[in-house]
């Protein structure tokens, strides 16, 4: 007798372990073409998975064979010319069929690169393994200013559209209970009496007439007992329990004048790219502000941000201003976590550097939980550079970096968020 | 069709009433062939519960394993991509014998799975002699649970590399762990529990004695003639590692113990592929269309049924692009089929060819074909001319010191026999896998151990020896040679892990 058996609603995910083994194993191949991958990724593409790409050499698992050597006699299907003693000449790929295993031909030579699709959750962790949000564990909860009202359990004291009337009635029926209980068994007893004396003949018209007046009494007691009274009310209690902000505000900040070119814009988007995934893995929402800036300051969508181009000359401060003030409007720290990633070529009009340090210092820093600043050029360091240099040995969360090229964006950017 | 039963189920969908339903006819016309089984436990699973089970190579459980990580990423990309499809049906050899059925399939192949996998393949595992002897249909997966439980365990104890680097050593010798000749002992999970403790000890008592002594270095020379270890070359390489191996802790021996065990398992699989394809085709086969003649079916099931035959024994010719080597299903088919048509039919040659069989009775003599054989000596007992004939085989002899291939032999009365030998050989394990000995341990000195490949038609190893002698070490902890003896008995020293610092 067989016996059937429904798996079909058992999990299936039987391989995701042995499949995350294999990942591990291969954690370093799958991170260079990752590396690969990232440099040449578009803004707007960051849901997909990604495909994998590794040698085949890297994850053979070797046994004993035998080489294509020496030789060997195969026994073939459906002869159609050939007689006895024919020799014919060797075909050119004969090397997968020889006489080896049964299958060698589907593992015959010039594959050699294994290639498979990662999740977009594996490519994020791979991508963003061991980074952490700088800033994040020391003020989680410390300035946290939204709240949450949640149930709490119950009180007596309340408002009346809390009043929770299963657990008042509850209550109140205890107490009737309470209260009358011995009345209630004596009234049974007088009742009683009563009953007996009315069974008896003969004159007993005093006796009854006191035990009437008895029950009478009794009964008052009992309807004095109030049906509900001000203890017996029980009210819902709400507590405000404090939330960490889920929201985060990416400001970016380029300079657009004159010496910025593609290139630079490029290698700056690709910055932003990473600092944009990286934060929207953290927190359930994450908006971003392009500000632009030459000698003034404009907030623009992202086409705007990246490709238009201007010229004049160059004051970083009007940005910092513009960013401070956006941020006092729309995105008050009590909600919103805010990030900002500035990029230049470095040049800015000298008058104007003491300036931004002014506006760092004072407005911005105190209100963000992360500013980084990265220099694009491939030339020596200007003013701003070496102020900027002064501010982020005073303050952690201030963070500059110097790109010299594509290649340098993601090693950078690990470093700027790698956890110490 | 006036049958009740047949109209019954014109629907080609399936539900567990028609499985069961079907089971029971199924069982009926297996059993009046006289076809013993364990009993069925029949499991329908999902495409994607299908996929798991083909990376975990036909075990129900495993252990856990980068490999089969490997394996499932392979067979995922390779089923979206449509480059394959999957199997209909996953059988495995346990008591009772488990068969995983795909939900997908419609009932007409429901219904083959099932006399194809739970009464075919089902009673070639409980009949044929390689697996009645060297496997244990009861306690397998029992074994298994506790394989599972014991890797887990030691990957919590020594870290999950550690035992990764075990296994993938072991892994990699796997084929060269199974007892060829020698019958293994059964397996079950009680002893193997109350016994590993036990062994623990006695093993590490065994080890250390054999270590103990290290005479000077003078002696050396004789010793190593007077005692040799191992007194006889061994082929059981796990095994002896195993047992000998001196550097290895006692978990790690356990891990060699369970990949040995479980390529004993699957090596009984290896040697009968075209035997328990072909026993479990015929059976398919036979049984459904026993059931159309008794009109137990209707024309459209038969037609699929036919269609899905048809594919599964289709032989693409050595010309064609699709073409892979021979089809087990259709050799071990034709051949099932044409012992049958001997025995009921016979021609004059047959009489010549075979004498004892021909027209005996046919299901005597296919049972005790598939009881008493392997695919080797099969096809060297039962492969006919006339088969020889119909599937136009032809033998070709590749010697690389020629720059041509020769035809050797063709289906022809002179080239008969030495097709029937050919393919024979074909699939014979020890010739398809180098045959690689312990032939020398040097005890007294530098505890290096030597192997030996003994070749054969000027057949060299493949190039990877390195990387494979890079796990021989790790798990032996000592010098490793590999040697090579050719037909002619001339010895040399093919390479060494580690390697020598420089050659003089």
């Amino acid at each position: 007798m067989s016996h059937f058996i429904d798996r079909r609603l058992n999990a299936k995910n039987k391989s995701s372990v042995n499949r995350q083994r294999f990942l591990n194993r291969h954690k370093e191949q799958i991170k260079r073409s990752i590396d690969h991958v990232i440099t040449d990724r578009s803004v707007t593409d960051v849901s997909s998975g990604e495909n994998i790409t590794i040698p085949k050499r890297d994850l053979s698992e070797p046994i004993f064979h035998h080489a294509n050597d020496g030789q060997r006699q195969r026994v073939h299907p459906g002869n159609d010319q050939f007689q006895q003693g024919d020799k014919i000449e060797r075909p050119k790929q004969s090397g997968g069929q020889g006489a080896g295993d049964g299958n060698a031909s589907d593992q015959g030579e010039g594959e050699d690169e294994f290639t498979f699709e990662i999740s977009h959750d594996e490519y994020l962790d791979l991508l963003f393994e061991d980074l952490a949000l700088p800033n994040l564990e020391a003020k989680q909860n410390a300035d946290a200013q939204e709240f949450k009202t949640t149930r709490h359990g119950f009180s007596e004291v309340g408002l009346p559209n809390n009043i929770n009337i299963v657990r008042s009635l509850k209550k109140s029926i205890s107490r009737r209970i309470a209260l009358t209980g011995s009345t209630k068994r004596e009234l049974t007893a007088l009742e009683e009496q009563l009953a007996a004396l009315e069974q008896s003949s003969g004159e007993n018209y005093q006796a009854r007439k006191s035990l009437e007046a008895q029950i009478q009494q009794c009964k008052e007691r009992i309807n004095r007992v109030p049906f509900i009274d001000d203890f017996d009310l029980q009210f819902n209690h709400y507590a405000r329990t404090p939330v960490p902000s889920s929201k985060a505000v990416m400001f970016c900040i380029m300079d657009v004048s004159g010496s910025m070119d593609q290139e630079t814009k490029d290698i700056a988007k690709r910055f932003y790219i990473l600092l944009y995934l990286f934060l929207s893995r953290t927190y359930q929402t994450t908006e971003v502000v392009y500000i632009r800036h030459h000698t003034q300051a404009k907030e623009v969508d992202e086409h705007e941000f990246f490709y238009s181009q201007e010229t004049g000359g160059t004051v970083v401060s009007s940005a910092l201003r513009l960013m401070h003030k956006i941020q006092q409007q729309r995105y008050p720290t009590s909600q919103w976590n805010v990030y900002a990633a500035q990029a230049s070529d470095g040049d800015n009009w000298n008058d104007d550097t003491p300036l931004c340090k002014e506006v760092i210092e004072q407005d911005l820093l105190p209100n963000t939980r992360y500013f980084s600043y990265i220099e694009i050029t491939k030339s020596s360091h200007q003013s701003m550079w070496h102020c900027y240099q002064k501010i982020s040995e005073l303050y952690p969360e201030f963070a500059i970096k110097h790109i010299k090229e594509r290649a340098d964006i993601y090693p950078i950017f690990r470093e700027l968020f790698a956890t110490s | 069709m006036t049958n009740q039963s047949a109209t019954k189920f014109k629907d080609c969908e399936w539900t567990f009433e028609k499985l069961e339903y079907f089971d029971s006819i199924i069982s009926e016309v297996a059993c009046s062939f006289g076809l013993t089984t364990y009993p069925n436990q029949i499991e329908i699973i999902s495409s994607e519960q299908m996929m798991d089970a083909y990376s975990s190579v036909g075990m129900p459980i495993g252990y856990n394993h980068w490999s089969y990580g490997k394996k499932f990423i392979q067979t995922q990309q390779n089923y979206h991509r449509g480059q394959m499809g999957l199997a209909y049906e996953i059988v495995i050899n346990s008591n009772p014998c488990i068969s995983y059925l795909m939900e997908e399939n419609s009932m007409t192949m429901q219904a083959l799975v099932i006399a194809h996998a739970c009464y075919g393949h089902n009673s070639f595992f409980k009949n044929n002699y390689l697996f009645t002897t060297w496997t244990d249909a009861d306690s397998i997966i029992d074994y298994l649970v506790f394989a599972k439980k014991f890797v887990s365990d030691c990957e919590e104890k020594y870290g999950v590399d550690a035992v990764e680097n075990t296994l993938d050593s072991c892994h990699a010798l796997m084929n060269l762990g199974v007892d060829r000749y020698k019958r293994p002992a059964k397996i079950s999970l009680h002893e193997e529990k109350n016994r590993q403790d036990e062994r623990e000890a006695f093993l590490q008592a065994q080890v250390n004695d054999l270590w103990r002594t290290v005479p000077k270095s003078k002696h050396v020379e004789e010793c190593s003639n007077k005692h040799r270890f191992p007194q006889q070359p061994q082929e059981n390489i796990l095994y002896f590692i195993e047992k000998n191996a001196p550097l290895l802790k006692s978990w790690q021996r356990e891990l060699v113990r369970i990949v040995r065990k479980v390529a004993q398992y699957f090596y009984p699989q290896r040697q009968t592929q075209v035997m328990n394809e072909g026993w479990a085709t015929f059976w398919h086969y036979t049984i459904i269309n026993t059931l159309f003649d008794e009109g137990k079916v209707d024309n459209s099931f038969i037609l699929e049924f036919l269609h899905h035959h048809t594919n599964v024994v289709y032989q693409p010719p050595y010309n064609s692009p699709y073409y892979s080597g021979i089809n087990p299903y259709t050799l071990g088919f034709a051949m099932f089929q044409d012992i049958k048509r001997i025995c009921e039919d016979p021609t004059d040659e047959d009489k010549v060819w075979f004498p004892d069989i021909a027209g005996s009775d046919w299901l005597h003599t296919l049972h005790f074909a598939c009881k008493n054989f392997k695919d080797e000596s099969f096809i060297s007992q039962y492969l006919s001319p006339h088969l020889i004939r119909e599937l136009k085989l032809f033998n070709t002899v590749d010697d690389d010191k020629n720059n041509f291939i020769e035809i050797d032999a063709i289906h022809n009365e002179q080239g008969y026999l030495k097709i029937r030998e050919a393919l024979s050989q074909q699939y014979n394990l020890s010739y398809l896998e180098p045959n690689i000995q312990i032939h020398r341990v040097d005890i007294t000195g530098d505890r290096s151990i030597t192997l030996r490949h003994y070749g054969h038609h000027n057949i060299s190893l493949g190039e990877n020896i390195d990387e494979m002698l890079k796990h021989l070490y790790r798990l032996w902890g000592f010098e490793v040679i590999l040697e090579s003896e050719s037909e002619g008995g001339k010895v040399s020293e093919i390479t060494r892990c580690p390697k020598a610092p420089s050659p003089e």
